[in-house]
């Protein structure tokens, strides 16, 4: 009665990164299916950065492999075609805006450059693009024509989702996307990822130290330690009976989420 | 100073070897910058020391060189590389477009047009098309590598979400036979289809940036452009205050300071030689 | 196997031999038994209450059923699935579909409008936004929500508020097992009668539902069987 089931739309194994003799992250594996959202936790130094700049592609790690959508070994790709990838099936959320935006070009140039690296060459189909994809993220379309500069750093986090989105991504990368923003900031992104995420049925990657978000916004949890991944299982049976030592401090570590 | 026992045209032996070497690489891979190692002319940079390297490195004894900067072939700085070359190389110089075999130019293609044998030499100060969005060298080389041109439409973008129109009007950046994109130099956009196809050989310098690239003749280069705001070449909606010419690309020209204004010929030969055969 | 016999009906929750320990690394490794040999069955359409003192593992019992808290031994069936042994994703699909559970917490993204908090679960299993807004206005409505506070956040609600969003959460889909936590817990009377009235109703479409209820009236009004779980905990059995 069981369905065929789908492969996974990634599938980590054994990935490993070092810094010399010091570990950035050992012996990773794990599998992310369609629709999925995969939280990634630890305290700072516990590679879970490594880690995801290992899987996103801007680290290349010592060993492991990363399979995409069943067939596709990414470690393998000629660098054209992993670029391609990552910037048309694959996005990345940085934590500082500043980090994932063009400053100094417009809201719209910044939605719209995606869609043009993928080879859009009709103005007024990026523009209604650009405008579709400010009003899903909350921005009054009226500021297609401001520079993110005068955005507020919600916004700008907002424009930094609306630029990665905007090609259809199955994939998303995100790096505290919440960190450093107020906290009725912060509520909002989540509300607004998650609508996304739902609507889109996107997969999401994402790495915090923020248990309330992952609380609320990962289906499954990973906690890292020392670049090793010490628990991992359903976000709330991890936050709620965790098993591992480290996990339990963790855990009894913060203030009631 | 031509005496055999010396290099010809100012360059000792091996730069002049370096220079024609990056410069049948850059032919050889057309809109592709070749990095060279750009020596100090007897100039600052800015004045065209990338230009005057190429045209020292092709010089031959029997060429006819002619310079122009803006068009013109009597401004300070095309005056001055002319009597560069002349007591370097002591070669022929002329103003005419059709009777030099090579032509150092600054920021304009002459209004004549060229032929099989020419070579055009442009002084580029950016030679990077890239540059205006991004910064970091090496992920614009990386650019280049894997063709992601997006980020050129996005400064085209820019322009019409600022202005209503692609408001570049100069340098404005070419597609060359499909592969790389390329900055043809500060020359105004009107000039950009003389690039497309033209049968003579054309090489650009930049010598602070130290970059030679080329379009050989008869060269596919196509000036970016969206579907819904296609590229268009623009002048100034007159004719010519001297020759009457309403094709040729215009200077504008404040004759006093109450407002008076003329429009006149950038091309200074092309000007003349049409009010000579009018007489 | 004998003709006569009467086929059970086949329980939708089947608990059995299950077993929960923690093991309290923060505190020198100390392991703590809470369960031994836990067995329980609730057939579609009936209420089974869960009683004993406080403390005596009514809502760990709940919890392990839920997925969130590991089971130590044992096996428990919710439908097809065994939760004890299926890894997150078959845990995640059963909770969309098949088990719901009305918790005495409310957790939801803060600013997010009412409406949303109580429509989600349907928009999670792919129902048009018309379709979850309405249904999920419908039943606020019924449980005396006023209209004005739907574009609210429930984080800034009464505790009596907040328990009736939850308890719409958990009513808006007919899971087929329902897991109640204390469900009138700090209603009034009036909303009491309500939700009440909604188990019942539940229980007719055939939801087999497994509660917590601290009210002896309203424990004697809707479950069928009660099940005390000090029979389960170690060292009282034993």
């Amino acid at each position: 009665m069981n369905a065929q089931m789908p492969p996974p739309l990634l599938t980590v194994r054994d990935l490993t990164r070092t810094y010399g003799s010091r570990i950035g992250c050992a012996e990773v594996s794990f599998d992310l299916y369609h629709g999925e959202v995969l939280g990634i936790v630890g305290e700072s130094g516990s590679g879970k950065s490594t880690l995801l700049s290992c899987l996103a592609g801007h680290l290349p790690p010592d060993s492991g492999r990363v399979v995409w959508d069943g067939t596709t070994d990414v470690l393998a790709l000629p660098e054209a075609a992993r670029r391609r990838l990552m910037r048309t099936e694959w996005a990345f959320v940085h934590q500082n805006p500043r980090d994932g935006l063009r400053m100094g070009v417009t809201a719209g140039g910044n939605v719209g450059e995606r869609l043009m690296g993928a080879g859009a060459r009709h103005f007024g189909q990026i523009r209604a693009q650009a405008t579709d994809w400010l009003e899903r993220v909350e921005i009054d379309p009226d500021r297609i024509d401001d520079r993110p500069r005068a955005f507020s750093g919600g916004m700008q986090q907002r424009l930094q989702i609306a630029r990665n989105l905007v090609t259809g991504p199955r994939l998303v990368f995100m790096d505290e996307p919440t960190g450093g923003l107020d906290v009725s900031v912060q509520a909002r992104l989540l509300d607004l990822l998650r609508g996304l995420v739902r609507r889109m049925g996107l997969s999401v990657i994402i790495v915090t130290h923020d248990l309330a978000v992952v609380r609320l916004l990962a289906d499954r949890l990973m906690v890292m330690k020392s670049g090793r991944v010490v628990e991992q299982g359903l976000t709330d049976q991890v936050l709620d009976d965790p098993q591992h030592a480290y996990t339990q401090l963790l855990v009894s570590s913060v203030l009631q989420v | 100073m031509t005496d055999a026992a010396f290099n010809f045209a100012y360059l000792d032996e091996q730069t002049k070897r370096m220079l024609r070497r990056a410069i049948l690489k850059a032919v050889a891979v057309p809109g592709y910058q070749v990095p060279f190692a750009s020596r100090e002319m007897p100039m600052p940079y800015g004045w065209g020391t990338g230009g005057v390297q190429v045209t020292a490195a092709c010089l031959v004894p029997e060429d006819v060189l002619k310079v122009i900067d803006q068009g013109a072939d009597d401004t300070t700085n095309a005056v001055s590389i002319r009597k560069f070359f002349v007591k370097t190389a002591g070669v022929a110089v002329t103003e005419a477009t059709a009777d030099a075999s090579i032509i150092q130019t600054r920021h304009r293609i002459p209004e004549h047009p060229l032929t099989e044998g020419q070579i055009l030499v442009f002084q580029v100060p950016i030679p990077e098309p890239l540059r205006f969005l991004e910064p970091r060298e090496t992920e614009t080389r990386k650019m280049h590598e894997l063709e992601e041109y997006g980020l050129m439409h996005v400064k085209l973008y820019e322009d019409i979400a600022r202005h209503g129109a692609i408001a570049t009007s100069y340098a404005y950046p070419v597609r060359v036979e499909g592969r790389y994109v390329m900055d043809p130099s500060p020359i105004p956009k009107f000039d950009n289809p003389k690039l497309d196809g033209n049968p003579a050989l054309m090489l650009f310098g930049a010598g602070r940036e130290q970059r030679i690239y080329a379009l050989p003749p008869y060269t596919r280069a196509i000036s970016l452009d969206f579907e819904d705001h296609p590229f268009r070449p623009t002048k100034a909606d007159h004719a010519c205050s001297l020759c009457g010419s309403a094709t040729s690309y215009l200077d504008e020209v404040i004759t006093d300071d109450r407002g008076g204004r003329m429009f006149v010929c950038s091309d200074t030969d092309f000007c003349r030689s049409r009010r000579e055969a009018a007489e | 196997m004998p003709l006569a016999a009467t086929p059970e009906p086949s329980a939708m929750i089947e608990v059995r031999a299950l077993a929960k320990s923690f093991t309290l690394h923060t505190q020198g490794g100390t392991v703590l038994s809470v369960m031994q040999d836990a067995q329980l069955r609730v057939a579609p359409g009936e209420c089974v209450g869960l009683t004993g003192a406080s403390g005596a593992g009514k809502s760990t019992l709940m919890r392990m059923i839920w997925g969130n808290y590991l089971a130590s031994c044992g096996s428990i069936r919710v439908g097809t699935v065994d939760v004890a042994r299926a890894d997150p994703r078959a845990i995640l699909a059963l909770r969309r579909s098949t088990l719901g559970y009305v918790s005495q917490f409310l957790r939801v993204v803060p600013r997010v409008p009412t409406l949303d908090v109580v429509a989600e679960p349907l928009l999670t299993l792919g129902r048009p936004e018309e379709f979850a807004r309405a249904a999920a206005a419908a039943l606020l409505s019924r449980l005396n929500i006023p209209e004005r506070l739907w574009q609210l956040s429930p984080t800034t609600f009464s505790g009596g508020e907040q328990q009736r969003v939850n308890i719409a959460r958990g009513f808006i889909h007919p899971w087929p097992a329902l897991l109640l936590d204390e469900p009138t817990a700090s209603l009034d009377a009036g909303n009491r009668e309500i939700v009440l009235t909604l188990i019942e109703e539940a229980k007719r479409m055939g939801q087999a539902i497994l509660g917590i209820f601290h009210d002896a009236a309203a424990r004697t009004r809707v479950c069928d069987r009660l099940v005390d779980v000090t029979a389960f905990t170690p060292g009282i059995a034993a």
